[in-house]
């Protein structure tokens, strides 16, 4: 962490004149802000590329930067596990892992969820292994999509600073009270260092606020007991209760993501489209590839193509009317994978983007691609191909249902 | 379980959180059961080991001493015959209609 300079005056909003700007990678701007929420409890297994921030984080601790109670656990599984029943003692608890940290975490997901406790998890998207592989991908993600989590994805690490914030505020919401990941990519975002304007640790201390939940099992009178028995009388009411807590988290994420341009300057929303206005060919993407695909956007545009890019950052509860209004004036849309979904209709992402767009009146065509699987090289070039496909499939109203796999090894050639 | 009640599944306390103490009154556990805690009073010493070791807390106590078993929630699990310390209880087959 060096540089300290004031952070100048930039975007359309006034930021707090003493914010700072440090040069750090992802992990570390995550583990910044982990210092300044200090958490009551954090829990973790270091699995790369999370192991960043929990080794950063676990330096504040010996450092007596915090006073966060820190749980070396003996696995990922220990790890949500811990976190449950800090949390339901009334804790703000905090993980991070990764991949197949993720996997082996993957009961308690549900547990955290089910019994509604506003647990925040910073997920360093990995591949799933096999073949064996620590390197940067959605497989994981999109695996948890379905366990009732609040998910944000952001694509730099000032917006895994700046998510790792709003994660905590929209999880402890009372209309809310669901467990947050904040998904940071895997080295693309984890391992890159880059300028983040960081916030004064007051401005954070009241942004964020003191957890105070209206029941624990600790609070003062409690009689309460967690993780009973729920079988065929009440567990259907209880799910629906919880399906509904997260498709209201929605506006409260809204409000979050205003609120913290309020004090930062920096405007994030639920979905973020770039050239959209008037663009008829467009590429839908989550993470990290955003530069890139914003290049191949003005590659193809300078080439005469009406072309547009539009980034998920909130992908559940998914925000089904937003990006069928944004892409409602699309014509033709590709849609980017990072992962694959083995045996389904479509791939993940493409297939939500999908179903948001089946009631619109005027269907837009739409095409899948999948690329960077484990790491693979992400290039410019690959999107600018994207592009090309989709011109072809405006200019011939036809579209291919097989996905293009971006960067593979096709019969005797060199991947670009 | 309880007979299901009238609450809507928006009035549900959120993540099943069971607010009030004492609900596993009204899960009648004693169905589990195929084997019965017989108790021979004249070889009980009232050390209440049975009463402390009972998961389900079934044994009845007056002025110190042990007066019977709450079969509505005894499952048969004989704990208290394993822990008894004179083996005054005995597990019986139980005969149900
Ligand atoms: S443990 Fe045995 S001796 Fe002691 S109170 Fe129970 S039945 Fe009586
Ligand atoms: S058999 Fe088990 S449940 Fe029944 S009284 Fe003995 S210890 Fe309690």
């Amino acid at each position: 962490m060096v540089d300290t300079q004031e952070r100048p005056a930039s975007g359309d909003m006034a930021a707090p004149a003493t914010s700072t700007a440090i040069a750090v990678n992802g992990g570390e701007a995550v583990a910044y802000a982990l210092r300044q929420i200090e958490p009551e409890v954090v829990a973790a297994y270091p699995i790369t590329p999370q192991t960043l921030i929990i080794e950063k984080f676990a330096e504040y601790c010996a450092d007596g930067l915090v006073r966060t109670e820190y749980i070396n656990v003996e696995s990922e599984h220990a790890a949500l596990s811990a976190c449950v029943g800090a949390s339901a003692a009334g804790a703000r608890a905090i993980t991070a892992t990764a991949g197949p940290g993720l996997a082996l975490m993957f009961e308690m997901l549900g547990v955290a969820s089910g019994m509604r406790l506003p647990i925040v998890m910073h997920l360093c998207t990995r591949a799933l292994s096999a073949p064996l592989n620590i390197l940067g991908d959605h497989s994981d993600a999109m695996a948890m999509r379905e366990t009732g989590w609040v998910m944000l994805s952001g694509s730099s690490p000032q917006e895994a600073y700046d998510l790792a914030l709003v994660a905590q505020t929209i999880a402890e919401h009372p209309d809310v009270m669901l467990p947050c990941a904040n998904l940071v990519d895997g080295f693309m975002v984890t391992h890159a260092v880059e300028r983040v304007d960081v916030l004064p640790d007051d401005v954070v201390r009241e942004f964020v606020g003191e957890y105070e939940p209206e029941t624990s099992l600790l609070a003062e009178g409690s009689t309460a007991t967690y993780g009973a028995l729920d079988f065929r009388d009440y567990y259907f009411e209880h799910r629906r209760q919880q399906e509904a807590a997260l498709y209201r988290s929605q506006p409260v994420v809204e409000e979050a993501l205003k609120r913290f341009g309020e004090i930062s300057g920096r405007s994030h929303k639920i979905i973020e489209p770039y050239m959209m206005d008037d663009a008829e060919v467009v590429l839908v993407l989550m993470g990290s590839a955003e530069g890139q695909v914003h290049a191949a956007v003005d590659a193809a545009r300078d080439a005469g193509l009406k072309a547009g890019a539009l980034r998920i950052r909130l992908l559940r509860p998914f925000p089904t009317e937003a990006v069928a209004e944004a892409l409602s004036g699309a014509r033709v849309i590709g849609v980017l994978d990072r992962a694959i979904g083995f045996g389904s209709v479509d791939n993940p992402l493409l297939s939500d983007v999908k179903s948001a767009l089946w009631d619109q009146s005027a269907r837009p065509l739409t095409k899948g691609f999948v690329y960077g699987l484990g790491g693979r090289v992400v290039t410019l070039g690959q999107f600018n191909q994207a592009f090309d496909e989709l011109r072809t499939v405006l200019e011939t109203g036809e579209t291919p249902g097989d996905p293009t796999y971006l960067g593979l090894r096709e019969d005797g050639e060199v991947p670009a | 379980m309880t007979q299901p009640g009238t609450e809507s599944w928006r009035d549900v306390p959120a993540g099943g959180t069971v607010l009030l103490p004492g609900s596993t009154e009204r899960n009648l556990t004693g169905s589990w059961r195929t084997k019965l805690p017989v108790i021979d009073f004249d070889a009980c010493t009232h050390c209440m080991i049975c009463w402390v070791m009972c998961p389900d807390s079934c044994f009845k106590t007056a002025e110190g001493t042990l007066q019977s078993v709450d079969l509505d929630h005894c499952k048969g699990c004989g704990i208290c015959a394993t822990e008894c310390p004179v083996k005054c209880i005995e597990m019986v087959p139980e005969e149900r209609d």
